[in-house]
């Protein structure tokens, strides 16, 4: 029923401004959620409404930043795109997407949708349309309280992808667990990796998932690893073994910034963490999946600032802040890679809550190598957020003293107070937003 | 004055039985070590390895998934009695977890039953929905409160015998009777992670202590600052007890 639409449509967007002008919060979750009940199938409705192609994006890491680069690079070949960028990713986040992007005529134009989920979501989000190509980044462990195992995410993904057999499904190939899944689920996938050693990645004691075969259950081989379980697998036992890769990252080059070439085009950006190689190999092999040339991809990247959180600058009063979410081990690992990147001194804050986004379990610290942090020429490191006592036994454990400061608004300015020049701040989920609104005010009050 | 004292650690199938951050077990417990100038070693094994008990002082089991698990679970019959004959000795051991369930005689979940060790008389069978929460225990060996994490599918039984505390806060064993891991011997299951001994610096020591005093007669250690891990430690305690 339509008028329900245009009712609904409405009601998501007032409910949004309200919550961001009065509350000062992001309002995309109550928006949704008001939407859906309002007009229950307003989802199926609008996203019946995409011209062109649907895309989603899931997967333990990379799903926002991945998404919102397909979005942009989607943009720059002038469609209209609708995109759940804040990283909203659950049911509600999803139907805000759509209810916010429509017109006050409760009608969608948009020639496709970019679409991150959350993996457990999945399963109440694909009853309402399905997804032409789903980006499966990768799989780590992550917030096992609220997922549970590994394993229990691969089924449930399974199933979930086999309610949509015609989508293709466009993934990680270097990840044994993700190219295991799409390979199991029957449905056409594409794989995009990279297959030249890039890093030695030796001595490093991280824990590794995916070390024996899903397939048959025996031992896997590894000619190398990128990091975490990302590399180039063969069983030794049955056939299972990396797939053949469509879309290959090749002369990678890591420093201040990143470049590689895929398809005789390089690709550079301005970003540290070779993590983000993948992101942005992913939403190239999304797009160009779709028939799309991607001619302005380049000059998309350029342009591209998330402004989410993630390696995102703030500029106050003399230091230059970065932001940047991590949360949980293969993520941290990656972020402590990036802080490395940069050889100058440098302050580190690292927040640390146990709300149920986060996850309540937080035991997933100690298996973060923070004693990589010795090398990260850091002056000082703060430990704040509601487990900051937790944290700061973390860092104990591999003798790295670290100054406790529960309240990260006064950690900030401290930092910023004693002019430390170079800031990193590293923060779990439900942190990122309220440190985030903290320092885009100080930024706003130079 | 110099401690000539040397502890060794086994740590079995880290491979495999690596879930919550088992690896803090070990660095707790070697740096605690450390710290007292008791020279600390860590031995991996992994599937297939030999291992000399005789060589040990303590071993941690770690948990895995209940996939894991049953991989492990073939493997260990093969050193079943001489882990055994382990305990028996009084060799100290902390088992964690999917680790705790397979130290039972077995796990029976509805994809069928893991066998366990058999090393204590208890037993463990998949219930309703997994027990997932922040826990605090009361136990007999440490004055302070012991507090962690709990994520388990499985109830487990412990047939009458010691368990490790009594629950204030989350669900313990099986959720029903109170009571939390089991201690037999030098050897505690517990489904606490956490993981368990950086918050609980006093069932750290427990297990060190007892390792020390099996192998040279003595079990005295200095004492160490550990203003850092009580605050950790209240700090759970009293968000979650309300105390």
């Amino acid at each position: 029923m339509k008028l329900r639409r245009i009712l609904a449509v409405w009601a998501a967007k007032c409910a949004e401004k309200v919550s961001v002008h009065v509350f000062h919060r992001q309002g995309v979750t109550w928006a949704g959620r008001i939407a859906l009940k309002i007009c229950p199938n307003i989802l199926s409705e609008l996203a019946g409404q995409v011209r062109e192609h649907i895309f989603i994006v899931c997967g333990t890491n990379g799903k926002t930043t991945t998404n919102n680069m397909l979005c942009a690079a989607l943009e720059a070949e002038g469609k209209k795109v609708v995109c759940n960028h804040t990283g909203s990713n659950m049911l509600n986040g999803v139907a805000a997407a759509f209810a916010l992007a429509a017109g006050w005529s409760g009608n969608l134009d948009a020639d496709c949708a970019s679409i991150e989920i959350d993996e457990a979501s999945t399963k109440r989000v694909f009853p309402y349309f399905k997804p032409d190509y789903m980006v499966l980044t990768n799989l780590f462990r992550d917030q096992l309280d609220r997922y549970g195992e590994i394993d229990i995410t691969m089924n449930l993904l399974k199933e979930v992808i086999q309610t949509a057999p015609d989508m293709t499904v466009i993934v990680n190939g270097d990840d044994a667990l993700s190219s295991f899944l799409a390979m199991d689920t029957g449905n056409p996938y594409i794989a995009y990796g990279i297959s030249e050693q890039v890093v030695e990645d030796k001595d490093s004691r991280e824990i590794r998932e995916g070390r024996f075969c899903k397939k048959c259950g025996a031992m896997m081989r590894y000619n190398f690893y990128h990091y975490s379980q990302l590399g180039d697998y063969a069983c030794t036992a049955c056939d299972f073994k990396r797939p053949a890769i469509d879309f290959d990252a090749s002369e990678i080059q890591l420093g201040d910034g990143l470049s590689f070439t895929v398809e005789n085009r390089r690709i550079s950006a301005n970003y540290k963490g070779f993590y983000n190689v993948y992101n942005i190999l992913a939403a190239y092999a999304a797009i160009r999946s779709a028939g799309i040339d991607a001619v302005h991809f380049c000059r998309m990247l350029e342009e591209f600032n998330p402004e989410n959180g993630r390696m995102e600058e703030f500029h106050i009063r003399g230091t230059k802040v970065v932001l940047n979410l991590a949360k949980n081990p293969a993520g941290f690992n990656q972020n402590i890679s990036a802080v490395m990147q940069d050889s100058t001194p440098k302050d580190v804050i690292i927040v640390i809550n146990d709300n149920a986004q986060d996850g309540t379990d937080i035991s997933w610290l100690w298996d973060v190598d923070f004693d990589r942090f010795k090398d990260t020429n850091a002056n000082s490191i703060i430990v704040s957020g509601i487990r900051c006592q937790d944290m700061r036994l973390r860092l104990k454990y591999v003798d790295i003293p670290s100054v406790l400061e529960e309240d990260v608004t006064k950690a900030i300015h401290e930092c910023i107070e004693k002019g430390c020049g170079n800031l990193y701040v590293l923060v779990n989920y439900t942190a990122l937003f309220s440190t985030r609104m903290v320092l885009k005010k100080m930024e706003g009050q130079k | 004055m110099e401690d000539i004292r040397k502890i060794r650690i086994g740590h079995l199938y880290p491979d495999l039985l690596n879930l919550y951050g088992d690896r803090g077990n070990i660095a707790c417990m070697m740096q605690r070590c450390k710290w007292r100038g008791i020279e600390a070693e860590t031995v991996e094994y992994n599937l297939g390895d030999r291992i000399d008990f005789a060589q040990l002082d303590i071993v941690l089991l770690g948990g895995g998934s209940d996939r894991e698990q049953r991989i492990v679970c073939q493997k260990l019959q093969e050193i079943r009695e001489d882990f055994k004959a382990y305990v028996e000795d009084y060799g100290v051991v902390i088992a964690v977890c999917g680790g705790y369930q397979l130290l039972g005689k077995y796990y029976k979940t509805e994809e069928g039953t893991i066998q366990g060790l058999d090393l204590v008389d208890l037993y463990t069978e998949q219930g309703e929905g997994r027990l997932i929460s922040n826990i605090v225990l009361q136990s007999e060996l440490t004055a302070m409160p012991v507090v962690g994490f709990e994520n388990h599918g499985g109830r487990t039984y412990i047939n009458g015998n010691q368990p490790f505390g009594k629950v204030l806060y989350g669900a313990g064993n099986d959720g029903e009777s109170g009571y939390e891991g089991v201690v037999y011997k030098n050897m505690i299951g517990t489904y606490l992670h956490g993981p368990l001994l950086p918050k609980n610096p006093q069932v750290c020591d427990w297990l060190i202590a007892k390792a020390l005093e099996r192998k040279y007669g003595t079990s005295q250690l200095l004492p160490l600052d550990d203003s850092q891990e009580i605050e950790a430690n209240t700090y759970v305690y009293e968000r979650f007890t309300g105390r």
